[in-house]
């Protein structure tokens, strides 16, 4: 008995001891990493990020936590722009060397990060963010040291940072025309359903204010919070509103839920149309397309869309990640974010944040989702608008488009009945 | 004989202390911005650290519900931080949410003096509340824990709904001004810096006093037998309380000063996880020894971002690993390695402390039953 109690305290000991030394070995590491850091690049902090043959840039998104699923996919396209303009010859003849960081679904941990890849790392730029936290957190520390941040996701719009550029949609790229779209189809009443969060308070907000100019009708408003998986009061109140239309702003894992126990309650998407603006390819493979066919999704980009452009985009990201990966609205714009800065910095003939974003304005790529461009006003970029269906092999069929790319307009000032929507502003 | 040994001892120790506080004191010489933002948020969780301590190691009451009163504090500084950057004009998430003039119990934190007082006040009462209805009714152990769980659930799921008065997920964030100074100037930084060093130093003393006095004799003896203290004439649910509330306390302190540093808070820093990781640095530090708890914060969350910034894709399962291990192997957690290092040392350079060393061991052997 003794002697095995000695055994294990040695053991112990021993093991303690060897994490001791790695610990210091790492904080010894942090700290004479951090100690050099300044004298370093003091003498050349603007150009420190494009020392010799290459240029960093940061990758910021969760890998770890609730939203890793999503944001994970985000990298990867990322990542592939990143190989492809290096296999091309780099940006102004540099290679661009990605620092990945871990966000892990913690806006104040994307803070930290975001001050790293400035202020450590001396990043030339930025892509990165999901959530509208997440970047909301990251916003201040951008515009404290002056980074560039391309945040490449959906949003609620309200918002222009000098320091950011948003390639993914703003509400009158999405939810407006959407609305129009259902509108249009003889659909008055509306049942919102949303996580409870600023997206799908701020994206219901405008929904009303819009159905009450248009001419349609609220029958009902729903939160739960983000998670929530238990939706049969939920679908009750459904039925019994008799709404021509769910307007679905649930995120996450809530959606599975919600489809699953909308199909065991018989309502099939003949029954009761849906349109989902948080569902893409990628959540579709998460929730099984047999639950979602039928059902209605807008987005700026699917995999079917059909241009030269994405026809390599999505040959190339299959080569790279395996042949039942599938590529989605986000991924596209992260994608397209890298191509973007790069064309603004070989505009600008320089990686200074000042001269990429005085220079971005106007710059024109042919991204998969068809031709975009920057607006050099709120630094937002035109999009296409696209109403899908859901098909029973998972892909999304396009049944209507915008015909051109829409301006963005974050703060809606172009629609007379968001007047009290955008005195933010 | 021993007198002697144990004034040695005695003066060692305060020499180590000096020296670290010197190191610290110094630490913007050396580090770079970053590092010394990482190092003064680390230096603020060390605070809600301490105050676990003496409620955990000390008292014996595990509280997983710490997170709340660190957000609690959080929440106050930055509200006041928050209407500090909007100026005459409502905060923006008001506006998205449609109110149209501020809520009664946001004016308060107008006045920065108000602000700290309410960050302090508002944790401290809220503990109060919670010990007098639990510790007095003798409800504790896992009951008690499970319950500080249930706070942090109700808690959460307020500030997440209420978006238009907190802020909901998005937490509170971008502040620009700090007394009508530049929150991110470099000035600013270090004297806030300084500012957390010296709380944190000043709490460490406090902390220590308290663990020293007739009073941490009374909360290591409820820890080690609650019902013995009540046969002895003390009520040991005053004591919880005051603990309870003091801890609650400090966490709303380092809260505040969290959110000086980072810019940020949200309901996710109040919720389960973190609060878990609260009991985390204690435990890996070593319970029961303020130092552990301390050394526990500062090692924990430099391996946190330290692996992470190496290992941005495995980072979760090395912590994962770390944590195990010291649990398994290290239940005294890291100051108890280092007790049993110097015993060991001890037991070689002679065998006349065999008393003392005795002794310690039935202490440390009571640390794990709690």
């Amino acid at each position: 008995m003794k002697r095995k109690g000695n055994w294990f305290k040695g053991m112990g000991l021993a093991v303690s001891v060897s994490l001791a030394l790695v610990g210091c070995g790492s904080n010894n590491e942090n700290n004479s990493a951090s100690s050099s850091a300044p004298a370093s690049s003091a003498p050349a902090s603007s150009s420190a990020a494009s020392e010799g043959g290459t240029v960093k840039v940061g990758i910021l998104h969760s890998l770890s936590g609730t939203m890793s699923i999503s944001e994970v996919t985000v990298k990867n396209s990322e990542l592939m722009a990143i190989d492809e303009i290096n296999a091309a010859g780099g940006v102004l003849g540099k290679q661009i060397e990605p620092v990945i960081e871990d966000g892990a679904s913690d806006w104040p941990t994307f803070a930290e990060k975001a001050r790293k890849l400035i202020s450590e790392d001396k990043a030339a730029t930025v892509f990165g963010g999901w959530t509208s936290a997440s970047r909301k957190a990251m916003l201040p520390v951008f515009e404290e040291l002056n980074g560039l941040l391309w945040y490449p996701v959906q949003y609620e719009g309200l918002e222009s940072s000098p320091n950011i550029f948003y390639t993914g949609a703003t509400t009158n790229q999405q939810i407006v025309p959407s609305v129009d779209y259902l509108l249009e189809q003889g659909k008055k009443k509306f049942f919102l359903l949303g996580s409870d969060y600023v997206f799908p308070r701020t994206a219901n907000k405008i929904i009303k204010a819009q159905l009450a100019a248009k001419g349609g009708e609220t029958v009902a408003e729903e939160y739960t919070p983000l998670g929530h998986t238990d939706y049969t009061t939920i679908i009750a109140k459904i039925k019994e509103a008799k709404p021509d239309v769910v307007y679905n702003t649930l995120n996450g894992d809530s959606n599975v839920a919600f489809f699953k126990q909308l199909k065991d309650a018989g309502i099939a998407a003949a029954d009761l149309t849906t349109l989902s603006v948080s569902i893409a390819e990628e959540e579709v493979k998460g929730i099984g397309a047999d639950f979602l066919a039928g059902h209605l999704v807008a987005w700026n980009y699917y995999q079917t869309t059909d241009t030269p452009e994405n026809k390599t985009f999505v040959e190339s990201f299959k080569a790279k990640y395996g042949a039942d990966s599938v590529t989605s609205d986000p991924m596209e714009a992260g994608y397209t974010a890298v191509y973007l800065w790069k064309a603004a910095v070989e505009k600008a003939g320089s990686f200074d944040v000042d001269a990429v974003k005085a220079a971005a304005g106007g710059i024109e790529f042919n991204a998969p989702e068809g031709k975009v461009t920057i607006d050099g006003e709120n630094q937002h970029i035109y999009k296409t608008v696209r109403i899908g269906e859901i098909q029973s092999d998972g892909m999304i069929k396009e049944l209507w488009n915008s015909g051109s790319p829409v301006k963005p307009d974050p703060y809606l000032k172009g629609y007379d009945w968001a007047g009290d929507l955008s005195s933010g502003s | 004989m021993t007198s002697i040994f144990a004034d040695r001892r005695r003066l060692w120790l305060l020499l180590g202390y000096i020296a670290a506080a010197a190191v610290l004191f110094c630490a913007p010489l050396y580090l770079s911005d970053f590092r010394l933002n990482l190092l003064a948020k680390f230096l603020a969780f060390a605070i809600a650290a301490l105050g676990l301590d003496l409620l955990w190691g000390y008292t014996g009451v595990l509280s997983l519900g710490h997170g709340v009163f660190f957000g609690l504090g959080a929440y106050a500084m930055g509200m006041h931080l928050k209407l500090q950057a909007s100026g005459t004009r409502l905060p923006d998430f008001m506006d998205w949410s449609g109110l149209t003039k501020l809520p009664w119990f946001w004016e308060p934190f107008k006045v920065f003096p108000v602000a700290v007082a309410l960050g302090i006040l508002i944790p401290a009462l809220l503990a109060l509340f919670l010990g007098f209805f639990t510790f007095r009714n003798r409800i504790k152990g896992v009951y008690f824990t499970i319950l500080t769980q249930a706070l942090v659930i109700i808690v959460t799921t307020l500030f997440i709904g209420q978006q238009a008065y907190t802020g909901g997920t998005n937490g509170l964030t971008s502040f620009t001004k700090l007394l009508g100074e530049p929150l991110r100037s470099d000035t600013m930084k270090t004297v806030l810096y300084l500012a957390t060093v010296a709380v944190l130093v000043l709490v460490f003393m406090l902390c220590r006093y308290i663990a020293n006095s007739r009073m941490g004799k009374v909360l290591r003896a409820i820890r080690d037998g609650e019902n013995r203290v009540r046969f002895l004439g003390y009520n040991p649910a005053t004591y919880q309380m005051m603990t309870f509330a003091f801890s609650g306390a400090l966490a709303g302190i380092a809260g505040m000063l969290f959110v000086l540093h980072v810019g940020i808070i949200s309901p996710s820093m109040m919720g389960i996880v973190p609060s878990i990781e609260m009991i985390l640095w204690v435990a890996i530090g070593g319970r029961g020894t303020l130092i552990g708890a301390l050394i526990g914060t500062l090692a924990l969350n430099y391996a946190k971002s330290g692996l992470s910034e190496a290992y941005p894709d495995f980072w979760t399962i090395g912590l994962g690993v770390l944590f195990i291990v010291v649990t398994v192997f290290l239940p005294g957690g890291i100051a108890g390695l280092i007790r049993s290092g110097a015993e060991a040392v001890r037991r070689i350079r002679g065998r006349g402390n065999m008393h003392e060393s005795g002794a310690h061991s039935v202490l440390q052997g009571s640390n794990r039953s709690v």
